[in-house]
């Protein structure tokens, strides 16, 4: 029984009830001391527990201690404490990159708890192992980010919301019904228990249906090929801070569930659907950096490069195999990390220009170099060149490939990268490099607080590339572990399995 | 009883397609609730309650379940999913207000404007 693995969910909760009491504005300093206290205890928990994983392996407990497939099974394994840790640190640095970037009325509407809430409900659904149990997760951090994303309630992030809920509802109600037929079909909800039934199911089409059920659900928020309309209609509206971090978690949770669910609980569904998987890759990859490149707003092109990594993820999935899952995983751990400095970074270009529009922008190397360095370290790890860990991401998932003999999706996975760079170049020279649009002298200049959250990321990239071996390491066994799903079911009920235990509790 | 329900969820699920493909703001947040009524009587459905008509009741003396016993889990899966929709209808419908509101229109196709380039 590892009954620490709530922590990381009591410590969120209980600071986001806290941040709420002491909102006035004379206990302010105490909520923010508050909410920072509990994210940093988030981040250090994660990095014991990513030690205690390679330690002693799996971390499982029962919830209220029910024996193993009847209550909430809560379980930690490589993947779940990476990206743990990864969100923590996310979190940190928004919480940071907030405190100096946003108008403090916003912390009268609650913003700093609900930031809590959004980390409450992510990191419930990494370390869920109850299939119903991810739902309600999933519905946590999604009210969290609906009253995120609304928030200041501007024209534009009122329409850009409205879609925004109104798509990721049909996501959920996706979710919902693959559980109801789920349930129906095996009789269990338990992660590992629907693994071990799956095994023999009498009506194999069935859980074809069921498992494209849970691929339209997940893909929806993680916006893959067609269901991603609603990211670039909304990303860019609320805030730069907000934009962050949502690109940082949420589309990545969703990848997340994707290698749970569909790469380890229904892993030979995965090997039937393995190709259409790639060609959705493939086709997210291109048609979201195309789409970047019609786009003439510095957020609007990120957000279209969301869509185009998701791209990557799926392909490590697709791929169906341990090697593709942890190079899909170090992908993931990489891009969350870059992805939230070049929104930050872009922020606070647009904080200074008061647009995000790249015609009225331009002349920023000159005026703030340092910005500009880190910019483009940025956009070459996005891009995947050499020392940045964006390189060892696409390589990885390219080796996986090639070694599967999946020539054509790791082709267009190249590719992609090519265009990618090319497409953040176009803001490089728009924002940084051409000349001045109009007088500069009395624009704002960048405040510490604005550029040293997005550097300090970039430079944990940069580290993250140099130190790559480790990393690599550390998701290989990751990935093997996700990959391993009698390893899972061992662990969750018992050397005998879920059947045995599920049959012994009703004698 | 099967039929029956199936019959409702598939009217459920149409009805809930036609209100959110139409362009009123108002019609696309009572698709959400139909569809959202709509999954529920079928998570129902997966239950074997439906069938063997018995009661959730175990003898709690000896705690075995007499055979004929039904499955309680799918109407607290529904009663779940019951009150996390009831809380997203709230608040899309605060929100669907405040945004009309704002556009000074009902018409979904007049929201358009985050989508321009």
């Amino acid at each position: 029984m590892a009954n620490h693995l709530f922590l990381p969910l009591i410590s969120p909760i209980l600071a986001a009830a806290l941040a709420v009491i002491f909102t006035h504005q004379q206990w302010r300093w105490l909520a923010r001391g508050v909410v920072l206290m509990s994210i940093t205890f988030n981040l250090g928990y994660s990095l014991w527990l990513i030690w205690l994983i390679g330690s002693e392996g799996r971390q499982v407990t029962q919830a209220s201690n029910w024996i193993a497939p009847f209550g909430i099974t809560f379980v930690a394994d490589g993947a779940s404490a990476i990206m743990l840790c990864v969100s923590s640190l996310l979190m940190l640095v928004t919480v940071i990159y907030s405190l100096s970037s946003l108008d403090p009325g916003y912390e009268n509407f609650y913003y700093y708890p609900l930031l809590l809430l959004l980390l409450l409900g992510v990191s419930g659904a990494f370390l869920t192992g109850d299939i119903f149990n991810l739902y309600v997760w999933f519905e946590v951090l999604l009210l969290a980010s609906f009253g995120l994303i609304t928030l200041g309630g501007s024209r534009p992030q009122l329409e850009g919301g409205l879609k925004y809920v109104v798509l990721n509802l049909i996501g959920s109600t996706a979710f919902l019904i693959a559980c109801g037929m789920l349930y129906g079909t095996v009789g269990t909800l338990n992660m590992a228990h629907v693994a071990e039934r799956m095994q023999r199911v009498q009506n194999p089409s069935i859980v074809t249906a069921i498992a494209c059920l849970f691929f339209f659900a997940y893909g929806s928020k993680a916006a893959v090929l067609p269901l991603f309309f609603w990211l670039p209609t909304s990303y860019h509206t609320p805030p730069a801070a907000v934009t962050a971090i949502f690109s940082g978690l949420l589309t990545k949770v969703g990848a997340y569930s994707l290698y749970r669910i569909l790469g380890q609980v229904f892993q030979g569904e995965l090997a039937r659907l393995a190709p259409y998987v790639l060609l959705i890759a493939g086709l997210t990859m291109l048609v979201g950096v195309f789409g970047a490149m019609a786009q003439m707003n510095v957020r609007r092109i990120l957000s279209f490069h969301i869509v185009s990594q998701i791209g990557y993820a799926i392909m490590g999935l697709g791929l169906a195999s341990a090697a593709g899952l942890a190079a899909g995983l170090l992908f993931t751990a990489h891009v969350m990390i870059v992805k939230t400095a070049l929104f930050f970074i872009g922020g606070a270009a647009e904080q200074i220009y008061g647009t995000g529009d790249l015609k009225k922008m331009g002349g920023l190397a000159r005026r703030e170099p340092a910005l500009a360095i880190f910019w483009f370290l940025g956009i070459l790890s996005l891009a995947g060149i050499p020392p940045m860990s964006g390189f060892f991401g696409k390589v990885a998932l390219l080796q996986a490939g090639v070694n599967q003999g999946a020539y054509l999706i790791s082709g267009v996975a190249a590719f992609t990268g090519i265009l990618t760079f090319f497409s953040m170049l176009k803001i490089w020279n728009e924002v940084f490099w051409k000349k001045a649009y109009g007088d500069m002298s009395k624009l704002p200049r960048v405040t510490p607080g604005l550029l040293l959250p997005g550097a300090a990321l970039v430079i944990i990239s940069l580290a993250l590339g140099l130190g790559a071996g480790m990393l690599v390491d550390y998701t290989n066994v990751a990935g093997e572990q996700l990959f391993d799903w009698a390893g899972y079911v061992i662990s969750v009920c018992g050397d005998e399995g879920c059947e045995a235990a599920f049959e012994a509790a009703l004698r | 009883m099967i039929l029956l329900l199936a019959i409702a969820i598939g009217t459920l699920f149409a009805g809930a397609v036609y209100l959110m493909l139409r362009r009123s703001v108002v019609k696309l947040i009572l698709g959400l609730v139909l569809l959202s009524h709509g999954v529920n009587l079928l998570i129902f459905t997966m239950g074997d309650g439906v069938r063997r008509a018995g009661l959730p009741i175990v003898d709690s003396s000896t705690g075995i379940a007499e055979p004929g016993t039904t499955d309680p889990l799918v109407q607290a899966l529904i009663l779940t999913a019951i009150v996390i929709s009831f809380g997203l209808t709230a608040f899309i419908m605060a929100l669907a207000y405040r945004a009309t509101q704002a556009v000074q229109s009902d018409d979904l196709d007049d929201m358009a404007h985050t989508d321009r380039l």
